[in-house]
């Protein structure tokens, strides 16, 4: 058990993805005052959609498409920064 | 906070872009020097829950709603050159997996929410918690300190860019971002906070991680 803390810390993250679809859909600090000051439509749009907006591209279930996006997600940033962590170790330890 | 394509410059995009470049080459070098077997499985938890809780929009005054950030929190466990890196992580698969944020303002983005978080809160909890001895209160008061600026600072610069690219005007963009962005810096502070105070409770030894 205590040796596995990152676990429970991982298992956080993960619930967190989980209750995802429960986040206020309201406009963030910038989108607001972009919509607000009428530059919002300046965004383009991106040149290619992996999963756009947090919603995994083929389910009809948009709670289920946001809590796959956001497992989807964790588990990639888990692994990609464990991943540098460890190259940025072994490179010290060489 | 995540800046679209479309609302910067070139020149802004680009000089930005070179300060994350940067930034991102100093922090492989500094990590690089104390990065240990603990630091490793920390690295990967704070990417993972930075990205997961930046999902959770909570609502803030009229309609407009903030996200966590998360740089305080991971500058604090692990040193403001750890966090540049795992927030440039962050912010690199939110642009290139989840279409937040622009590819183009990807640097501006790093240099707000990275850079600029990472070391404005780092700082400023030190210097509190030195002052108060480091002191149980004294650390989550720094914390909590810390992580609002952490947010005001990194919408002040974003604002910054955003005049500076003729987007919108300085006089409208300082006191609009930093208006609402010292509401959603509260919910960055009692997150930073709880976190903390769990990890002080459960196991305070991985306070102790920081590496740059």
């Amino acid at each position: 058990m205590k040796s596995k803390w990152w676990i429970i810390g991982l298992s956080v993250a993960l619930l967190l993805a989980i209750i995802s679809p429960i986040a206020s859909k309201f406009p963030d600090g910038l989108d607001r005052f972009a919509e607000d000051h009428e530059f919002v439509d300046k965004a383009v749009e991106p040149a290619f959609a992996v999963v756009p907006d947090y919603s995994f591209p083929g389910i009809t279930n948009e709670a289920t498409a946001t809590i796959i996006a956001g497992i989807l997600g964790t588990l990639i940033l888990f692994g990609f920064a464990f991943g540098l962590a460890s190259l940025l170790k072994s490179k010290h330890e060489a | 906070m995540h800046i679209p394509d479309g609302f910067l410059s070139a020149s802004v995009a680009a000089a930005t872009g070179v300060i994350a470049v940067a930034a991102i080459a100093v922090a492989v070098k500094e990590t690089n020097k104390r990065m240990g077997e603990k630091q490793v499985p920390m690295m990967g938890v704070l990417a993972a829950f930075i990205f997961a809780a930046q999902m959770l929009n909570f609502p803030v005054a009229g309609g407009t709603s903030g996200h966590f950030v998360g740089a305080a929190l991971a500058a604090i466990l692990l040193g403001p050159w750890a966090t540049v890196l795992i927030l440039s992580s962050v912010l690199v698969v939110q642009s290139l997996v989840f279409q937040d944020g622009g590819l183009l303002a990807l640097g501006a983005n790093i240099t707000n929410m990275g850079l600029i978080a990472a070391f404005s809160s780092y700082y400023i909890y030190k210097g509190i918690d030195i002052l108060f001895k480091n002191s149980k209160g004294g650390t989550l008061a720094g914390a909590g300190v810390g992580a609002w600026f952490s947010v005001v600072l990194a919408s002040l610069a974003c604002a910054a860019e955003l005049s500076l690219s003729g987007t919108s005007p300085w006089v409208i963009a300082i006191p609009a971002m930093g208006g609402v962005h010292m509401l959603i810096g509260v919910g960055e502070g009692l997150i930073t906070v709880a976190v903390l105070s769990l990890i002080m409770a459960t196991r305070a030894d991985l306070l102790k991680l920081q590496v740059a």
